[in-house]
């Protein structure tokens, strides 16, 4: 049996107000481990990005981290509305983000390429009226 | 990694009344409350001061060199800091204050100021390279860059390879001096007069380079009291300001960005807010940011714990002494490429906050660490000697405290006991 860390982080629809303090526990987790600063910097990344897309885009989910000794892998998990389009919503650019995101400065279109450019392996899995499930890994050297 | 770990933030025992005020404040979790006293971990003081500030009963201190240790030297050259200039009420002229020092017995005046002219103009030619990652950081804060160092290991390719004014300053003070009086460089000794124990520690311990051109640090709030007496002296003779108003602006938070990279840069000061942009900097947050100014202390250096002045009187000083709508910086041609403001050491991470150098072992105590996490109050009461439940988990299995430490866990054991106690007296009884 490998040796495994698991965290989950329930992520509130909307929540602004605390958006990122998943990611900034999940940091302090990573480098605690002593993970390289590679790595740290492309998880960080897209961590960041994928707990603000709960915020913004679900009704709801969890992040959840899982650390083994030959990678780090991040899977967001929401309860819908799941994304209708999965190749629409992977181009540079494209956001469904409502008013309220973009007046707060979001919206830009770049949240699911982000991570998958920062994403060892990258894959979303979407149904609409369930939810989607995006699971991205990180290689260790 | 760094050999000799130097520190100028130290305890002094005997005051210490092992309360938490300290415990608390540390950004890099490095002080510990064991045995009926606080002590420093060496391994993550980043001697940003905070604990200096916050300590109501002055044990923690900063050493510095005292004003004697100019004697030891042939010639002997101050190094004011920009914040320097924001500590007396009546200054006029920087010139006068430049005088003063000379009567306190230094052969010259080197202006720490007119290192930041040279560094900032480093600063900007280096802003001009499209593959520094942004944003770049700057290097002068020594707290800011060991901060990084010890919790940003990431960022640490941000930070500009450029050393500080200080550095610079002793190392032009120096050649020119040399040059001028045909004496030899070694025969010289520089100065600075420091707001903040980091910079002692940044001389004695460099961060990006091998040895420090500075050969002493002596605090200002040491020569505050001699340098007052010879400024109502010192008569305004001759002009030896050589520094821009931007140089003396560095003195406080956001003075380098405005001699740097006026519009799309940030300056941040305290060290809790540097910690929260430097964590938006990770992530990626700040779009489009070019520069990052972080200063360890409230204010930037007019903030320093060892400067005499509260913070805002000084940096209102400091604003009414420049003004930088006109200023240029004051950069002589050659300057640029006859000294050597380049570090020559690569910034390496510091681990002391990694569990095991091994990973699968620093899983398993991430593990037990959950496991005793979830037994603890959460209170975060400081009690056990810890900062927090967390670290408290952290140092029971890194073998440095033990459960019972914690007077909850201990209470709730009594409760137990007093329990089994009553029980064995009631079997008895029968």
């Amino acid at each position: 049996m490998g040796v495994l860390i698991e965290k989950t982080f329930p992520v509130e629809a909307g929540a602004y107000e605390t958006a990122g303090e998943a990611s900034t526990t999940i940091k302090r987790t990573l480098k605690q481990l002593g993970v390289g600063a590679e790595v740290l910097r492309h998880v960080s990344v897209a961590c960041y990005e994928v707990e603000l897309n709960l915020v913004i885009h679900s009704l709801g989910g969890e992040l959840i981290l899982q650390v083994e000794p030959e990678k780090v892998t991040l899977i967001s998990k929401d309860v819908g509305p799941g994304i209708p389009d999965i190749e629409k919503a992977m181009t540079e650019g494209y956001s469904t983000a409502n008013e309220e995101a973009r007046t707060l400065g979001f919206g830009a279109g770049m949240g699911l390429p982000n991570m998958k450019r920062n994403a060892t392996e990258f894959d979303i899995q979407s149904e609409v009226g369930v939810g989607t499930t995006i699971t991205m890994s990180f290689a260790l050297k | 990694m760094e050999q000799k770990r130097f520190h100028s933030v130290r305890l002094e025992r005997d005051k210490c009344r092992a309360c938490t005020n300290c415990l608390k404040r540390c950004p890099t979790e490095a002080i510990r409350v064991r045995g009926g006293s606080a002590h420093i971990i060496d391994e993550r003081c980043i001697d940003c001061g905070e604990c200096i500030r916050v300590c109501d009963y002055h044990a923690k201190v900063a050493v510095t060199d005292p004003l004697s240790v100019i004697e030891g030297w042939k010639y002997k050259i101050a190094l004011p800091a920009p914040s320097l200039y924001g500590q007396f009420k009546n200054l006029q002229h920087i010139s006068q204050l430049l005088a003063a020092l000379k009567e306190l017995g230094f052969d010259d005046v080197f202006e720490v100021a007119r290192g930041a002219d040279v560094v900032s103009r480093a600063i900007r030619e280096r802003l001009k390279k499209p593959d520094l990652p942004r944003p770049v950081i700057s290097s002068a804060c020594p707290a800011i860059v060991r901060l990084i160092q010890v919790r940003f290991p990431d960022l640490i390719d941000h930070i500009v390879d450029i050393r500080q004014p200080m550095e610079v300053a002793a190392m032009i003070a120096k050649k020119e001096f040399a040059r001028k009086h045909q004496v030899e460089e070694k025969e010289i000794g520089c100065f600075f007069l420091t707001p903040c124990p980091a910079k002692m520690t940044a001389i004695q311990n460099p961060i990006g380079h091998e040895k420090s051109a500075v050969d002493g640090a002596i605090s200002v709030m040491d020569i505050y009291g001699p340098l007052s007496a010879a400024l109502r002296k010192a008569p305004v003779v001759e002009e030896l300001q050589t520094s821009s108003d931007f140089g003396v602006g560095w003195a406080r938070s956001g003075g380098e960005c405005d001699a740097v990279c006026p519009t799309e840069s940030m300056a941040v000061d305290g060290i809790a807010n540097c910690i929260r942009v430097l964590e938006e900097i990770e992530d990626n947050r700040l779009n489009g940011l070019e520069f990052f100014e972080g200063a360890a202390c409230t204010g930037g250096c007019v903030g320093g714990p060892l400067n005499f002045e509260n913070t805002y009187v000084a940096r209102n000083w400091i604003r009414r002494l420049v003004d930088i709508r006109n200023a240029e910086l004051n950069v002589e041609a050659g300057m640029m490429t006859k000294y050597n403001l380049y570090d020559s050491r690569r910034i390496l991470p510091n681990s002391a906050m990694k569990l095991d150098d091994d990973l699968v072992e620093a899983m398993r105590k991430m593990e037990r660490i959950e496991e005793i996490y979830a037994t603890l109050p959460g209170y975060d009461c400081g009690s056990c000697g810890s900062p927090t439940c967390r670290t408290f988990a952290e140092d029971i299995v890194q073998g440095n405290a033990r459960e019972m430490d914690c007077i909850h866990r201990m209470k709730d054991q009594l409760r137990v006991m007093a329990q089994q106690m009553v029980d064995i007296a009631e079997t008895t009884r029968e």
